[in-house]
């Protein structure tokens, strides 16, 4: 399945702001992050859809997959 | 005296006279200092329902304890007032340079009384006083101002002043310090207007008595260790400014879009905070003793300047669907040497966009070769400097705040504000937390009353689910009253990211000599927050302003990822009022004012 990966702030480097990944069926966002070689330790937020989203859910055809390091502001 | 510098610079305007007073040290270490101690002064001396721009209003400029201190980002300080816009006390909060400056020439406190007859400076060197005219910088911007003030002061002196907006009693003014700093919000900078006070020069050379040198450089060490090794304040503050937070809050769906008539931005990317550094970025900036160094320093064509920061790029973007960073940059820039304050100033220009829209204003009205269609970026620099002028009918309406110039075109339900002062970047029908912090912010719309976006969105402490209702009055009071204390501790927000609040008591404690514990802080915050409160209601600001905009609270969500949701704060409102000791109708009892002794 297609699932579309949008990276931001320090985690763009060496990999672009948005990739299309293909990955098998029941793939989750841990298996996202093992293929774009981003260590868990770096992910801050992690949202599927833009919700809260976790590493071990099944992903579907189709979702936006969005990684952050830790930022913030005000 | 520790921590303190032990006393009160109080100036008369009216006749240009002066006098020092000695710190109430008691009351001092139960309001803490800053907008604790300046909101305590104002209840003794100030009646709550005073008219802003009255002489009897007074400016009282507080620093904490720990400003100019060597605790982390220990410079700020508050400017505590009756507020032009809400009518609610305000206290607004600067950092850069000067708050520690004062400090050094030995003040705690400067309360400003009267109003002068004509327009003054006032230049201050330790216990050396002066008053000068100001009729030569008097209608000048601020960069202008404090460049010809620093020829006329020693050396390395510090500059706060106001721009043509606080000059032009504009509701919606700043109070500016070192150039592009800003006490921001709720109208500060009119109030100092109103007085005939241009600027304030200042110059020390003493530093605070420290009561356990080496227990501090002991806390010091261990609390800039933790701010380097957090995320937020080790590396993605540092790297992007608190603009990284555009793609978030967007993709998140609660990126205030049109006014808030949407919530996701669709080329929030062209303003993104990795966009400014990529593209932007001249320098990276810092307040007095702060490791983070979030500040900005940004080019676009011909301007450069401080800033802009995340709120201030939504307010000009988003807001007013706007994806041109240069005019933001430029709105930014303008707005600092105009001193206004730039949430308000945007979001004023998005709801006039929204009034447009409606037909409400009309073309006839608009100046010529000016827009306020949604997008118009090359008007927006114009409109800033038409609302710090008052120029033209749409500008003078702009100076008055969003709140103001809606409910003169028949339609205040356009102005996203709570209390008439303006939202910030984050929409509440997505971060219900967020929602009963602005609803019940004791200076009306703010986020940095209680920055619930923290848990809800940035998991800091810890992940809280921001659709959820349950324990977010609690929330919302443990970080409102947290919040106090920082503010009245005179440190920066942002260190609250890494240090908590034992952190925080471990600080203070070195500094002062006292033995707080972490709760002694927060009852502290609590006792603030309850003594706000009081005045406010004193001041006619009935708990039914305790609310939000009609749209967030009745219309969903249109579209993208928080889609169908509002803000359910009715839910939220009863258990506030509850765990805070009010009644039902949102009143202190009287045994939760006594419990905390305000």
């Amino acid at each position: 399945m297609e699932i579309k990966v949008r990276l931001f702030a320090t985690l763009r480097e060496n990999r672009g702001k948005e990739l299309m990944l293909t990955l098998p069926e029941k793939a989750t966002p841990a298996d996202v992050i093992n293929e774009l070689d981003i260590p868990k330790a770096d992910v801050a937020i992690l949202l599927v859809n833009g919700r809260d989203g976790d590493f071990n859910q099944e992903l579907n055809e189709g979702d936006v997959v969005s990684i952050f390091p830790p930022v913030g502001g005000g | 005296m520790n921590g303190y510098a032990g006393k009160i610079l109080r100036i008369n305007l009216s006749d240009h006279t002066y006098k020092t007073e000695n710190l109430d040290h008691e009351k001092a270490l139960k309001y803490i200092g800053g907008r604790g101690l300046g909101s305590r002064i104002m209840a003794e001396e100030v009646p709550p329902t005073v008219d802003a721009f009255d002489p009897k209003n007074k400016v009282i400029i507080a620093t904490g304890p720990l400003t100019g201190t060597p605790a982390p980002a220990g410079g700020r300080y508050m400017v505590v007032t009756k507020s032009p816009l809400t009518g609610t006390i305000a206290s607004s909060n600067s950092g850069g340079y000067w708050g520690s400056e004062l400090k050094f020439a030995g003040y705690d406190l400067l309360i400003l009384e009267g109003k002068s007859p004509k327009p003054v400076n006032i230049f201050i060197e330790d216990d050396k006083i002066a008053f000068k005219d100001a009729g030569h910088v008097w209608g000048k911007i601020v960069s202008e101002t404090t460049s010809i003030l620093a020829e006329e002061a020693p050396d390395k002196a510090k500059i706060l002043c106001i721009g043509p907006a606080g000059e032009n009693l504009s509701k919606i003014s700043a109070v500016m310090n070192d150039i592009n700093r800003a006490a921001g919000r709720s109208g500060v900078g009119a109030v100092v207007g109103s007085k005939n006070l241009k600027a304030i020069v200042v110059k020390g050379s003493s530093r605070p008595k420290i009561a356990d040198s080496e227990k501090l450089k002991e806390v010091v060490k261990e609390s800039r260790g933790k701010i380097k090794d957090n995320g937020v304040t080790g590396q993605g503050l540092p790297t992007y400014g608190t603009a990284v937070l555009v793609n978030i809050i967007n993709e998140g769906g609660v990126f205030p879009t049109n006014n808030f008539q949407t919530t996701y931005f669709d080329k929030a990317e062209n303003i993104s905070g990795e966009h400014l550094a990529e593209n932007f970025l001249v320098k990276r900036e810092s307040c007095f003793a702060c490791p983070i160094a979030c500040g900005r320093y940004a080019k676009a064509d011909e301007i450069e300047g401080g800033g802009p920061e995340y709120e201030t790029i939504w307010a000009f973007g988003a807001a007013c669907g706007i994806d041109d960073m240069k005019s933001v940059i430029k709105a930014n820039y303008w707005c600092n040497e105009m001193g206004l304050d730039t949430i308000s100033a945007g979001v004023t220009i998005a709801a006039a966009m929204e009034l447009y829209q409606r037909g409400k204003i009309t073309d006839e009205e608009i100046d010529e070769g000016l827009s306020l269609k949604w997008g118009a970026a090359d008007s927006l620099v114009s409109w800033v400097k038409k609302m710090g002028r008052r120029e033209g009918t749409i500008g003078d309406k702009m100076a008055e705040g969003s709140y103001r110039m809606a409910e003169h075109y028949g339609m205040p339900e356009v102005s996203m504000a709570v209390k008439k002062q303006e939202l910030p970047a984050y929409d509440p029908r997505g971060i219900r937390g967020q929602g009963l912090q602005y609803a019940t912010s004791n200076r009306g719309g703010c986020h940095v009353r209680g920055y619930m976006i923290s848990p809800e969105i940035l998991g800091l402490p810890q992940k809280l689910d921001r659709f959820a209702i349950d324990g977010k009055a609690e929330w919302v009071k443990i970080f409102q009253d947290l919040t106090a204390y920082i503010d009245s501790a005179g440190l920066c927000l942002f260190t609250s990211f890494a240090i908590d609040a034992e952190g925080y008591a471990k600080l203070t404690n070195a500094v002062l000599g006292t033995d707080f514990t972490q709760e002694d802080l927060l009852e502290a915050g609590d006792r603030i927050w309850n003594l706000e409160r009081d005045y406010n209601l004193k001041a006619g600001i009935d708990p039914s302003q305790d609310t939000l905009p009609r749209r967030l609270l009745n219309d969903p969500i249109p579209d993208g990822p928080s889609k169908g949701n509002v803000t359910r704060l009715e839910e939220m409102l009863p258990k506030y009022y509850e765990i805070r000791g009010w009644t039902e109708k949102g009143i202190p009892k009287p045994e939760t004012l006594e419990k905390l002794s305000v």
